[in-house]
């Protein structure tokens, strides 16, 4: 779609240019890209304070606990913050926070109108109407079951991280960190440097699998040397740094007291008679993390099948997406890193300027070109850490027959393997209708990962007769109340 | 070597789980083809109605009323929970008017063998507590009854399967074998071939593409349909609650969005709001309008409901045919091939007794009711051919 007439349509109060979706590192870098070239911008997002995963700080007023020590990134974000300020003073960006778009919606016309619920109770509806659409919003984290992980004490790796940065408690005072990914080293780090102590860092892959790409590897000097200064830095504050093993059960009456850590072979199959016994007081885990895509499906973009096992959203190298007048950035593209959501952000923008105009002023072409240069090799960078740490498919034999699954239906791992043997359920959708998994309050973005998993292994990754396996569905993407939908209803 | 198939089934959805347990009960060496899973298709869309209350007197009460005897009994027989549960309907009118429709549907469907019960409009709240005042009347309709679809499929294999059904799922059908004389010898699926003299078509919204694999027409469209979902509530709502002007939307032939929701409770406490019908192909893009309008008038019926969330909206494609009665039979134009598609919005309601009706039929058995309504050809304006 061409725009070479849409500049001369006038600045309409009603209808802006681009509306960014997420203030994280993406969609910050993006709207204020957009803003700097002319471009009337609305940005919408779900937190109170701009900033995303990374950048999450204390809400205002708690300006006091100096959030920058727990960013190394600190500057970048005081810097777009400047910028964002700025441009919402001159009114070339409304930034909407506290609001979360539950769904978009294409008009006739071809405008998108974003669908938000707000206020303090969420009870307030808003809409909003724009010509261009560009999604960052972001990821959440993986996680995987395992025996005694609903014990209290258990909390999800990037939940401790931004417990952390936005209130600043600890989750207990000896914490066990555990899971897979690169985010481990990172909220290990902000935990000691918090004053817990972290007696060992349990990865289930090795880092060695790393070393398979030495070009990637050589081509980012700067992930190496984070990662090894993270690797000194946890040396140095006493963290065991255990690769290979997975925690495999949790002991404690009401609380967490201990872990069991095995050994994992390298399809993360417990190796028996390896566990070992870690005293704790809490236990932060993850799996990395699993972008986000409910406004991406809503808005009918196409996704991909990533190397770590999540889906993202298809993206050419103008971060368009397979739907015209949408575009997408930052982790909603693939996991990826700040580096990279911060680089795609300011591409992205830049990319809807030039649909825009047919064109953008020889500084911005060169900035493009380097953009794009920094965004291949970040990107090769993140397929590689996806194939890392993709969770071997040996994981589940950690799991046992009455290991919750479903946290929220409270469905055992043995009811879904019923349902699989016995019931002939052999992916996601079917297992979902047959035990309850996935039907809860978090509509599956907890679970969803590990059923599909435990599915695939029974029905060889065969997809429903309707919805060849893709991504999960959640036409809402957070709960609406019935009285917000019935405010929508035209007189009939 | 396996024993020689009688017949291939394809499709299992509740239909073909329902051919399947009838037909290897009555002794056929039956396998079920499925590209996805069991319950894959628009089964797990549907919400699992039994209805009698929204069928007038004439083919599709007949079968209505055969199936809601059979569910009874599949209830008893069979040895896992299918939610099977008989709350009754109740159908609210809002004004004078729609109370006088109502009044005559219910004394024709009383005339057919329903049971129908008038309710004043002072004792409506006596039935559902929470109903919103001030509405004309109602009826109540003890026989409705509920399943959960997807168990319930999945659970009609499972005994289908103890009497030596064989079920291949993530096997797509891309063709039917035919002998050099027509008649039907099987299937081509993607991976194999599965030789039976019958094929069953209860593909259902693609039962349409299945008979053009047979060289025959079979108009099969899909009729699109929302539902949503709240989040778990303390029992509000006893019966299936729905407003009288529903059943002009079921039988409307018009492409138009209609909405009329049915309001329930599920035994695991969400409330279903359903369900919208369009005819828009197979578009998957949640309909703001569609929606909204479910809202509008489940919050109209239930105020209490105003100010829960709505967890989730899911949709399906209910399988459709011009004429709103499914097509259950053997073939004319080509010996061994027989339908058990195109249900609409009733196929969960109406399986049993299309089970029975095609295993009757396969094994050259009496019909239990007159198939004629529903022959597979009536729509064929070509003479026909065998
Ligand atoms: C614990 C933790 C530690 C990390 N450490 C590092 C590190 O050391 N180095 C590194 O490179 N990266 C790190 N990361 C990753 C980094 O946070 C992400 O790469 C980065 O935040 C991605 O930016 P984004 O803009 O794509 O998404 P996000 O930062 O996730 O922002 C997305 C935003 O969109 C909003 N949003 C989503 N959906 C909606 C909706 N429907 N309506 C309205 N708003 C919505 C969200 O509220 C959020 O504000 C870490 C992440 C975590 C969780
Ligand atoms: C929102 C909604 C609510 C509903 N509510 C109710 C209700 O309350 N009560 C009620 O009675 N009905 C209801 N229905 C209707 C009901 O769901 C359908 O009539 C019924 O599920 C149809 O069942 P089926 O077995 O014919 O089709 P399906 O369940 O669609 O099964 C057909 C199967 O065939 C398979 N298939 C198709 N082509 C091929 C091929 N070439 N090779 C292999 N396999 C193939 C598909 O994968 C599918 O699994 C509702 C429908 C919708 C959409």
């Amino acid at each position: 779609m061409p725009h070479s007439t849409d500049e001369r349509r006038p600045r309409d109060a009603d209808c802006a240019g681009l509306a960014v979706v997420g203030a994280g590192p993406a969609g910050l870098a993006a709207a204020v890209t957009a803003a700097d070239h002319g471009l009337d911008v609305v940005l919408l997002d779900s937190a109170v304070t701009p900033g995303g995963q990374y950048y999450r700080s204390p809400p205002g007023g708690l300006g006091a606990t100096r959030p920058g020590a727990l960013h190394h990134g600190w500057p970048v974000f005081a810097e777009l913050s400047a910028r964002l300020a700025a441009h919402r003073d001159s009114g070339a960006i409304r930034h909407l926070p506290n609001h979360q778009v539950w769904t978009v919606e294409r008009a006739g016309d071809g405008d998108w109108i974003l669908h938000a619920v707000t206020g303090a109770e969420g009870d307030q509806r808003s809409a909003v109407r724009a010509r261009r659409l560009l999604l960052a919003t972001g990821a959440h984290e993986r996680q995987l079951p395992f025996p005694g992980w609903t014990l209290p004490g258990v909390v999800s790796a990037a939940g401790a991280q931004a417990m952390l940065k936005s209130g600043l408690v600890l989750p207990g005072r000896r914490i066990v960190v555990a899971g897979s990914g690169p985010l481990l080293q990172a909220v290990a780090l902000s935990l000691t440097r918090a004053g817990a102590s972290v007696p060992a860092l349990i990865e289930a892959s090795g880092y060695g699998a790393y070393a398979r790409a030495p070009q990637v590897l050589a081509a980012n000097p700067g992930k190496m040397a984070e990662g090894v200064r993270h690797g000194a830095a946890l040396t140095g504050a006493g963290v065991r740094m255990l690769t290979r093993r997975a925690v495999t059960d949790v002991h404690g009456d009401d609380r967490v007291e201990a872990v069991t850590v095995s050994r994992v072979d390298r399809r993360w199959r417990p190796v028996p008679g390896t566990g070992r016994e870690i005293a704790c007081d809490a236990l932060a885990v993850g799996h990395g993390l699993a972008p986000q895509l409910e406004l991406a499906v809503a808005a009918g973009c196409g996704t991909r099948a990533c190397a770590d096992g999540t889906h993202a959203v298809t993206l050419d190298q103008q971060l368009r997406t397979t739907v015209p007048g949408v575009w997408a950035a930052g982790e909603a593209g693939g996991i990826g890193g700040v580096e990279l959501a911060l680089c795609e952000g300011e591409l992205a923008a830049l990319s809807v300027i030039r649909e825009m105009r047919g064109g953008v002023q020889r500084a911005a072409a060169r900035r493009a070109v380097a953009l794009l240069r920094s965004r291949r090799r970040l990107r090769a960078f993140s397929t590689l850490m996806g194939a890392v740490h993709r969770p071997g498919a040996g994981w589940s034999e950690w799991l046992t027959g009455d290991t919750e699954v479903c946290r929220c239906e409270e469905v055992t791992a043995g009811r879904i393997r019923t349902a699989c043997e016995e019931f002939g359920a052999g992916d996601t959708r079917t297992v979902k209708l047959l035990t309850r998994a996935g039907m809860g309050w978090c509509q599956g973005r907890t679970c969803g990962f590990a059923v599909r998993e435990l599915a695939d292994a029974h029905g060889s990754g065969r997809g429903a007769g309707e919805e060849p396996d893709g991504p999960d569905r959640r036409p809402l993407a957070c709960p609406v109340r019935l009285s917000t939908l019935a405010d929508l209803a035209e007189p009939a | 070597m396996r024993q020689p198939l009688d017949v291939v089934i394809v499709g299992a959805g509740v239909v073909g789980a329902a051919c399947a347990y009838y037909a290897s009960r009555s002794g056929l060496s039956v396998a079920v083809v499925d590209r996805g899973s069991v319950a894959g298709g628009t089964t797990g869309a549907g919400e699992g109605n039994l209805l009698v209350s929204d069928k007038l007197p004439g083919p599709e009460l007949e079968l209505a009323l055969l199936s809601a005897s059979l569910w009874r009994e599949l209830s008893e027989e069979l040895s896992s929970d299918i939610e099977y549960e008989i709350k009754g309907g109740l159908v609210v009118a809002a004004s004078e008017e729609s109370l006088t429709t109502l009044s005559t549907t219910a004394a024709t469907q009383r005339g057919a063998g329903v049971e129908a019960y008038h309710v004043t409009s002072d004792r409506l709240r006596d039935a559902e507590p929470h109903l919103a005042p001030h509405l004309a009347g109602g009826c109540h309709y003890p026989q409705d009854a509920q399943v959960q679809p997807a168990l319930a499929a999945a659970e009609l294999l499972r005994e289908a399967g103890r009497s030596g059904a064989r079920l291949c799922p993530g096997e797509e059908v891309v063709g039917i074998l035919r002998h050099r004389d027509g008649a039907v010898r099987g299937v081509r699926t993607a991976r194999s071939e599965l030789r039976a003299p019958v094929v069953v078509n209860a593909a259902g919204t693609w039962g349409g593409d299945l008979a053009a694999m047979a060289g025959v027409d079979l108009p099969v469209l899909p009729r699109r349909g929302f539902v949503l979902v709240t989040e778990p509530l303390p029992r509000l709502i006893r019966h299936k609650v729905y407003a009288a002007e529903y059943v002009s939307d079921v039988s409307s032939g018009s492409a138009a969005l209609q909405t009329s929701p049915v309001v329930e409770g599920t035994p695991s406490g969400p409330v279903l709001i359903g369900a919208s019908r369009e005819r828009v192909g197979f578009d998957r893009t949640l309909s703001v309008p569609a929606i909204a309008r479910l809202a509008a008038q489940a919050a109209a019926l239930f105020p209490v409901l105003a100010d829960v969330r709505v967890m989730r909206a899911y949709h399906g494609f209910r399988p459709y045919l011009p004429d709103h009665l499914p097509a259950i039979g053997p073939d004319p134009r080509v010996p061994g091939l027989f339908h058990a598609c195109g249900h609409e919005g009733a196929g969960i309601g109406l399986a049993p007794a299309t089970g029975l009706l095609i295993a009757d039929a396969i094994a050259g058995r009496q019909p239990v009711l007159d198939p004629g309504p529903f022959a597979p050809d009536r729509f064929d304006t070509t003479c026909h051919v065998t």
